[in-house]
């Protein structure tokens, strides 16, 4: 069970979330998510080198014996929030968040030596790529096939929605091997490997269709196969699942700060627009959306931590990840509506939030599918109602 | 014993009281008393707040010094879940032991706390909240009920009327917040009284609301008295008192009344699944939704817990009461659908009538202890910082005559 103590930032998470929010105040700011938001590459490669070679935020979540920070999954949640604040564009989501994870959860020791210290260190990017269909991570979505051959695998099939997948160096791909899951890591500049980029809604993250065409792998490339990888890759889901709210939450902060700092200063019939209770209720009923979002990753991420069974886990991420992306959705509607025609412009940043809200909210389960998710569980399966 | 070993075994001892004691001619009390239900069984629910008392389980979070247990916050939290766990009845005393006790042991006098604090710990005197009046409501500041000092008697003398006061027929004691000062306005010239309802002066006129059942009165004060001990802080200072009294109203109450919205909730369950709604898909997002707030409550006020110890309301504090009201109210009605047309229907079956309670009484939440328009102004002006409402200014008594 958590307990209220279990509540209150540590005076160490209490820094690293401030000086991750000056930090990205200044090296993410508009201007700049704008100008690496049309750069080929989609993210800043100097904000990446701070972020991982300087701070070394890549290393936050992997132990030290694999050259981590060996902090804890709510660091880790700390500093997406304020990353999802100010939409930073980085591999940071793909590398560390799902690559980093996938590796802790499902490698060998072996794997893990070889690849995680890269990882930590920001020499190296990654990804996972699930299955045809996009990000919901359903097994039965895995349609990439695995054959042995001599000294190794032929890999042939395709992937939606892989982040990042045009730059990653490392991708980490889930095909079926004699009828059962199995994942491979596959370097991106494999025989047969293409990685193109959709044309998509929210520019501050990359996706990319990667196609295997018989892509033929050596043996150590096989990371995990079966009912390991499955309860495995379950529990990432989680994790990400979370990981990704928190970015959102921090999202959603930003539309509700950049909307009262609006609205104190535009006037209209002779007062500024934040006098009006229709305007406060607004701004109100952001907070409070944000406020449940915030105790539900609290929550959630503590969960992480205390590693109970990975039913509950996913419980838990389906409700941090419905509240923060309803939460962020709301927001950042809000902010456009109170911001009013310019709201509605390019210049102004709120679209840039909306189109963010929409493109996350589709990962690791939508809210609908979550909803089923919980629904199964409680109606279905008819697990007792407990909210500890 | 280590701090989690000790929390374990005192979760084991309440678990273990409440299966000795709610049994036998308490059974009856099950899951009963709550918000909706408080007209279930008083004379026996006042018993077995004396058999609470008696085994030392009222005013947990009391200072020992004043009857209480004083147990630390974990252990509080651990003390409200495991006596809803066991289906603990609603309290009729919890006006006096979450709002008055407290306020007491913070402003009253010595003897004010000798006087009145042993009756709320035993569970023998019962208090209710005498704030409402028909032209104070979400403008608490107006209230016009008047108190004068009888110099002769030196005892305080009041005249008005207060509305929606819950539990005055069940009490013997209520706190009044009057105007002391004639042709004060707003929140001056306030007085915070202790008045007692058994005298000929005081008259209370139940309210029929909508759940058809009597929870709340008027209350009719004509040349009421009381005496000048019975002034809580300083007579027009009254309003700071009424105030610090409802920072009380947060905290870990919250705790209890989440069990019992948790158990409501399995009872929405069961529901869905004997009536087949449960293959509903908007009933089961609903469902599924109830639960995810309910989680989120619950870290909320572990939240809220963790930080502004001080007092002082923190972030998420300032969500609560909007949050749960709304959480409710939205149950209430889910409730409702997930029995279908059979929710129409009275049985004489609890699980299906306290559905039916839920889905009426519900709708108070969102109007009790601040409206939900009043909770989104202090949302948007104490924590966004955003500008005050503008009030009008009220024309005097004096240029109204
Ligand atoms: C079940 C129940 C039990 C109660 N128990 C007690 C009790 O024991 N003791 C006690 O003293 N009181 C009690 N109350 C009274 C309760 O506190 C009041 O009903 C509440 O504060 C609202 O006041 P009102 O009813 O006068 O509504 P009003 O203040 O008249 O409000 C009417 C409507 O106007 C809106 N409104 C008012 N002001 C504003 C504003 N500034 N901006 C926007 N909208 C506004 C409100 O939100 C509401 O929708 C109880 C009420 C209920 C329903």
């Amino acid at each position: 069970m958590i307990g209220a103590q279990d509540f209150s930032l540590t005076p160490d998470q209490l820094m690293i979330q401030e000086s991750a929010a000056q930090f990205l105040d200044d090296r993410s700011a508009s201007a700049m998510v704008r100008a690496a938001m049309e750069s080929a590459s989609g993210f800043d490669a100097s904000l990446w080198t701070a972020m991982s070679q300087d701070l070394g935020w890549t290393g936050t979540h992997i132990p030290e014996a694999y050259g981590g920070l060996d902090l804890s999954f709510v660091e880790l949640t700390l500093l997406l929030e304020q990353m999802g604040r100010r939409l930073a564009c980085s591999p940071f989501f793909a590398t560390v968040v799902m690559g980093a994870t996938t590796l802790m959860m499902a490698a060998d020791h072996e794997t893990k030596a070889r690849l995680l210290p890269q990882i930590a260190s920001g020499e190296l990017t990654a990804t996972v790529g699930f299955g045809a269909r996009g990000v919901d991570w359903d097994p039965a979505s895995v349609t990439a096939v695995a054959e042995p051959v001599e000294g190794g695998y032929r890999l042939s099939g395709g992937f939606r929605h892989v982040p990042d997948g045009s730059t990653a160096a490392l991708l980490l791909l889930v095909a079926r091997l004699h009828g059962e899951i199995a994942l491979f890591s596959v370097n991106a500049n494999a025989d047969g490997l293409t990685a193109r980029e959709h044309a998509n809604l929210d520019r501050t993250r990359r996706i990319a269709h990667v196609t295997l065409d018989g892509v033929v792998v050596d043996s150590t490339s096989l990371i995990c196969r079966g009912t390991s990888l499955n309860d495995a890759l379950a529990r990432v889901r989680a994790m990400a699942g979370i990981a990704l709210a928190s970015e959102q939450l921090g999202a959603a902060q930003q539309c509700l700060d950049m909307t009262l700092a609006y609205a104190a200063e535009r006037v209209q019939f002779g007062r500024p627009i934040n006098s009006f209770q229709a305007v406060k209720h607004r701004c109100a009923e952001m907070m409070v959306k944000i406020e449940a979002t915030r105790s539900a990753i609290y929550g959630a991420a503590r969960f992480v931590t205390t590693t109970p069974d990975t039913a509950s886990l996913l419980l838990e991420a389906a409700c941090a990840k419905t509240f923060a992306s309803e939460a962020l959705f709301f927001c950042a509607q809000e902010a456009i509506q109170l911001h009013g025609g310019v709201g509605f412009t390019w210049e102004y940043d709120p679209h840039l939030y909306f189109k963010r809200a929409q493109a996350s909210s589709q990962w690791f389960g939508s809210p609908g599918t979550l909803r089923e998710e919980v629904a199964i569980s409680l109606l279905d399966a008819a697990r007792p109602v407990s909210c500890q | 014993m280590n701090l989690a070993e000790q929390d374990e075994a005192f979760r084991t001892e309440v678990a273990q009281w409440m299966r000795d004691h709610l049994r036998g001619k308490f059974e009856c009390l099950r899951h009963r008393g709550g918000a909706g239900d408080e007209d279930a069984f008083p004379a026996l629910r006042k018993e077995w707040e004396q058999e609470l008392a008696a085994g030392k389980w009222t005013c947990v979070g009391w200072p020992q010094a004043y009857g209480g247990r004083g147990l630390s916050v974990a252990q509080q939290i651990i003390f409200h879940e495991e006596y809803a766990r066991a289906g603990g009845p609603g309290h009729i005393g919890h006006l006096g032991e979450t709002l008055l006790g407290p306020t007491l042991i913070a402003y009253g006098t010595p003897s004010q706390k000798a006087r009145f604090l042993p009756g709320i710990v035993a569970g023998t005197e019962y208090w209710c909240q005498g704030y409402s009046e028909p032209g104070a409501g979400s403008d608490l500041a107006n209230v016009q009920t008047r108190a004068r000092l009888d110099q002769t008697t030196g005892e305080w003398v009041i005249d008005g009327q207060k509305v929606w006061t819950s539990l005055a027929h069940e009490s013997q004691w209520i706190f009044v917040v009057a105007r002391c000062e004639p042709g004060s306005q707003g929140h001056k010239g306030l007085i915070f009284l202790l008045v007692p309802l058994d005298q000929p002066g005081v008259e209370v006129r139940p309210i029929r609301q909508i759940t058809g059942s009597c929870e709340f009165n008027e209350v009719f004060f004509d040349g009421a008295r009381t005496s000048a001990e019975n002034v809580v802080g300083e007579p027009g200072e009254g309003w700071k008192i009424a105030m610090a009294l409802l920072g009380f109203e947060r905290g870990l109450s919250w705790i209890g009344m989440q069990m019992h919205f948790e158990h409501q909730l399995q009872l929405v369950c069961k529901a869905a699944r004997e009536a087949g709604t449960d293959k509903i898909p908007s009933i089961r997002a609903r469902i599924a939704d109830a639960w995810m707030g309910l989680k989120v409550m619950h870290y909320n006020t572990l939240r809220t817990l963790a930080g502004g110890q001080d007092g002082s309301l923190t972030r998420e504090g300032y969500i609560i009461k909007y949050y749960w009201s709304n959480w409710h109210r939205d149950l209430g009605k889910l409730a409702l659908d997930a029995l279908g047309p059979e929710g129409d229907i009275f049985i004489d079956d609890f699980s299906r009538t306290r559905l039916q309670q839920v889905f009426l009484f519900s709708r108070s939440d969102t109007i009790v202890a601040g409206t939900n328009e009043v909770q989104l102004n202090i949302i948007a002006e104490r924590a966004l910082g955003m500008p005050k409402e503008m009030r009008p200014q009220k024309p005097t008594t004096e240029t109204r005559v």
